[in-house]
């Protein structure tokens, strides 16, 4: 096998099947891969047992670099699409990915990749279970775009909604905000600060679970990736209708981060995060929960960062560590850094 | 980041607002109408909305946020001329990234990438000089932007680069200086400011000398400030007590950053490579003497608007845009009828819906824009003449 993937990978052919056997296959071995049908197949009776509905997602990745401190490109294709799935309140079983692989690409790279999406499965209790590989000519894409979409099942009285937020519930958050934005802006290396920032990168179901388990009554769940805190809350406020009101001196926001977004004139709130959650909860169920989050490794650093009250028109709405108040709006377009 | 929590601590916060209310209100005993204070600079304008400055104040007190966001009054047509450099094969553009998104008249820099152009955000000109250095074959344009605050650093690498002999490497000059536009300003005779927060990065750089004619001609008070929200309030309370003493001095609130006599080397830097135009187009403010620089004539090779032709044509700003008057504080933002109508921070006609720094883009983003709407509503039809 030569050493970097070439167009006869993506053709069907003899080598994309010996690209499949020595890499996918072994790597992700499994019983369903292992039967090499067009299709994965489950036994419904099985599914039904866990609980009464589907959960169904698709995401894309693309990122530039492949691998930064506290992650790569293959353990963010599983996470992502994992995490999705557990803020429905779904237990995710069975992911597919495609490959889209730009020719030229070290296969060394794409088996670390392939590695650690296989490592991250096994973290996340899922199973990869279908597949697709595509090369493009050089040019036509940037070295590796990954697409997976997952399967989970929703548990019988388990309903979360982003609908459902009432005024005097509490917002909780299972820890520092903006840590995977940070890492990737410092791992283009144009900056070249001092301290290295690792990503959040991290699957959620573990902690997820043990939240539901202590509080069924969790009324509203988001991972806040792209977009940050402010885009889930103001999501949040819009459906319900409701104000979400949040403290900033509240808000963790680890030193280093802050430090960048200071020199850049970046706001964390709007920094993208990988293992990072939102949830709404009726109060009396908070203190109790946020033990149980501050508890398990995914959420040690979980706070309760604001409340949720009535609005005459819905937003979100930020009290300042000075005292006063901003409304907190979406953002146009990428954030980008400020000269003076 | 614990220098930096000092000045955000809430506390010192509210002595300085029960200052500031304290003094106003002395002020306002022997006056009527409110007391019109600009801040110059984008900084303070980004501080002021970020820590919700303004509800801190009294009613007294209306902010003024001035024209010192140099992407907002970079003309259409100046932006028009750089998406030429950019889209020349040869050329690899160089940009700050809040330069992407200002419209030129047809398309902006962002909307050139996409078509394929050769444009890259950079955090330091220094960062251009090393990608001449790597790409010999190609023309490394600096999309130089800013007022004194960025001026030395753009200096020192053109001083660079004639060091080291790099002949691929140009700047598209769009410097402008602080004090010819201040002086435009106080020069309008719709002008009522009564005083000004001065910018002190740019301070930091020039020093005080060049704002002494704000006390001396005009007899306003002018104190420099840092961009911290306790620098701000300090500072406000500062120009009331001008105010309230009769005084127009230059004063320095930014002493743990501003120099007396700023920064030699980097006036010197300054000095060597610029020469000011004689007169320099703002959008929003129209033609200013002596506001902008240019590349002096021992530096000519590295002025890519002598080694590449440029379009140079002028485009006025879109009719209707007020944003004139919203700069010299005749109307707040909100009260241009464009205003969250056909200009929008996605798609920005005016020069201040433009950056994040600019007053329209910081309404429309951190207040409740809905509620401005009906303001100016009501307002137009309590005075249908008002324009």
């Amino acid at each position: 096998m030569s050493d970097i993937i070439t167009l006869a990978h993506g053709s069907g052919g003899k080598a994309m099947d010996e690209l499949i056997r020595s890499l996918f296959l072994t790597t992700f071995a499994n019983p369903q891969l292992a039967q090499m049908e067009d299709q994965a197949r489950f036994d419904l009776a099985t599914l039904q047992q866990q609980g009464d509905r589907l959960a169904f997602t698709t995401d894309s990745y693309v990122v530039d670099p492949l691998f930064f401190p506290g992650g790569d490109i293959g353990k963010l294709a599983v996470t992502g699409t994992v995490n999705d799935l557990a803020v429905g309140g779904a237990r995710p079983l069975y992911l597919s990915c495609g490959f889209i692989i730009e020719e030229g690409l070290p296969i060394a790279t794409l088996k670390a990749v392939v590695e650690s999406m296989q490592a991250t499965a096994r973290e996340a209790d899922v199973v990869i279970v279908t597949g697709d590989t595509k090369v493009v000519p050089r040019g036509g894409c940037d070295k590796l775009f990954i697409n997976t979409a997952g399967v989970g099942v929703i548990a019988a009285g388990i309903d979360l909604s982003i609908q459902t937020a009432r005024p005097g519930d509490l917002i909780l958050l299972n820890g520092y905000l903006g840590d995977h934005g940070a890492a990737i802006v410092d791992a283009r290396g144009d900056l070249a600060l001092q301290n290295t920032i690792a990503s959040d990168c991290q699957p959620l179901q573990g902690l997820v679970n043990s939240m539901l388990e202590c509080c069924p009554q969790i009324r509203c769940m988001r991972d806040a990736t792209r977009g940050g805190l402010a885009t889930v809350l103001y999501e949040f406020a819009q459906a319900s209708a409701c104000t979400m009101e949040v403290e900033e001196s509240r808000l963790p926001v680890r030193d280093e981060v802050r430090g960048m977004c200071e020199i850049l004139g970046l706001d964390p709130l709007y920094l993208a995060n990988e293992g990072k959650l939102v949830a709404v909860v009726p109060e009396a169920a908070a203190t109790e929960l946020l033990q149980v989050m501050r508890a398990h490794p995914a959420g040690r650093h979980s706070a309760i960062i604001g409340r949720v009250s009535q609005a005459s028109r819905p937003g979100v709405l930020l009290t300042t560590g000075f005292g006063s108040q901003r409304l907190i709006d979406r953002l146009t377009g990428e954030q980008l850094p400020r000269i003076c | 980041m614990k220098y930096v929590d000092e000045f955000r601590d809430p506390d010192k916060a509210r002595k300085a607002q029960q200052q500031i209310h304290r003094l106003a209100e002395r002020i306002m005993q022997c006056r009527s109408g409110p007391l019109l204070l600009m801040e110059f600079c984008g900084g303070h304008t980004h501080t002021i909305f970020r820590y919700g400055i303004e509800q801190l104040l009294p009613e007294a007190i209306e902010l003024v946020h001035g024209p010192g966001c140099p992407v907002c009054v970079l003309p259409r047509g100046r932006v028009d001329d750089a998406l030429a450099l950019a889209q020349r094969p040869e050329v690899i553009f160089t940009t700050f990234g809040d330069a992407m998104r200002v419209p030129g008249s047809r398309q902006s820099l962002l909307q050139a990438k996409t078509d394929g152009a050769d444009i890259r955000m950079l955090y330091s000109p220094l960062d251009a000089l090393k990608l001449a250095r790597e790409n010999p074959q190609r023309e490394v344009i600096f999309f130089a932007l800013g007022f004194e605050t960025t001026m030395p650093s753009t200096a020192l690498t053109v001083l660079q680069a004639e060091r080291e002999g790099i002949e691929n490497f140009s700047l598209f000059c769009n410097h402008i200086t602080t004090a010819p536009t201040i002086e435009a300003i106080l020069n309008d005779p719709d002008m009522k400011l009564d005083g000004f927060l001065a910018p002190g990065h740019v301070s930091m750089v020039i020093g005080e000398a060049p704002f002494a004619f704000v006390a001396e001609r005009f007899a306003k008070p002018l104190v420099i400030t840092g961009f911290e929200p306790l620098d701000i309030l300090q500072s406000l309370a500062m120009l009331l007590q001008q105010i309230l003493e009769g005084r127009s001095e230059v004063e320095n609130q930014y002493r743990r950053v501003v120099q007396k006599q700023g920064n030699h080397p980097g006036q010197q830097a300054m000095a060597k490579v610029f020469q000011r135009n004689d007169r320099t187009e703002l959008r929003g403010l129209g033609s200013i003497d002596h506001s902008g620089v240019r590349i002096s004539d021992p530096y000519a090779r590295f002025d890519a608007e002598r080694k590449f032709p440029l379009p140079g044509v002028t485009v006025s700003d879109p009719a209707g845009c007020r944003c004139g008057d919203v700069l010299k504080g005749l109307i707040r933002p909100w009260q241009c009828p464009k205003f969250a109508e056909s200009c929008t921070p996605q798609q920005p006609l005016g020069a201040l819906m433009v950056s994040s720094e600019g007053a329209c883009a910081a309404y429309h983003q951190y207040a409740d824009v809905q509620t401005l709407k009906i303001k100016r509503q009501q307002a137009s039809v309590a005075d249908p003449g008002a324009h």
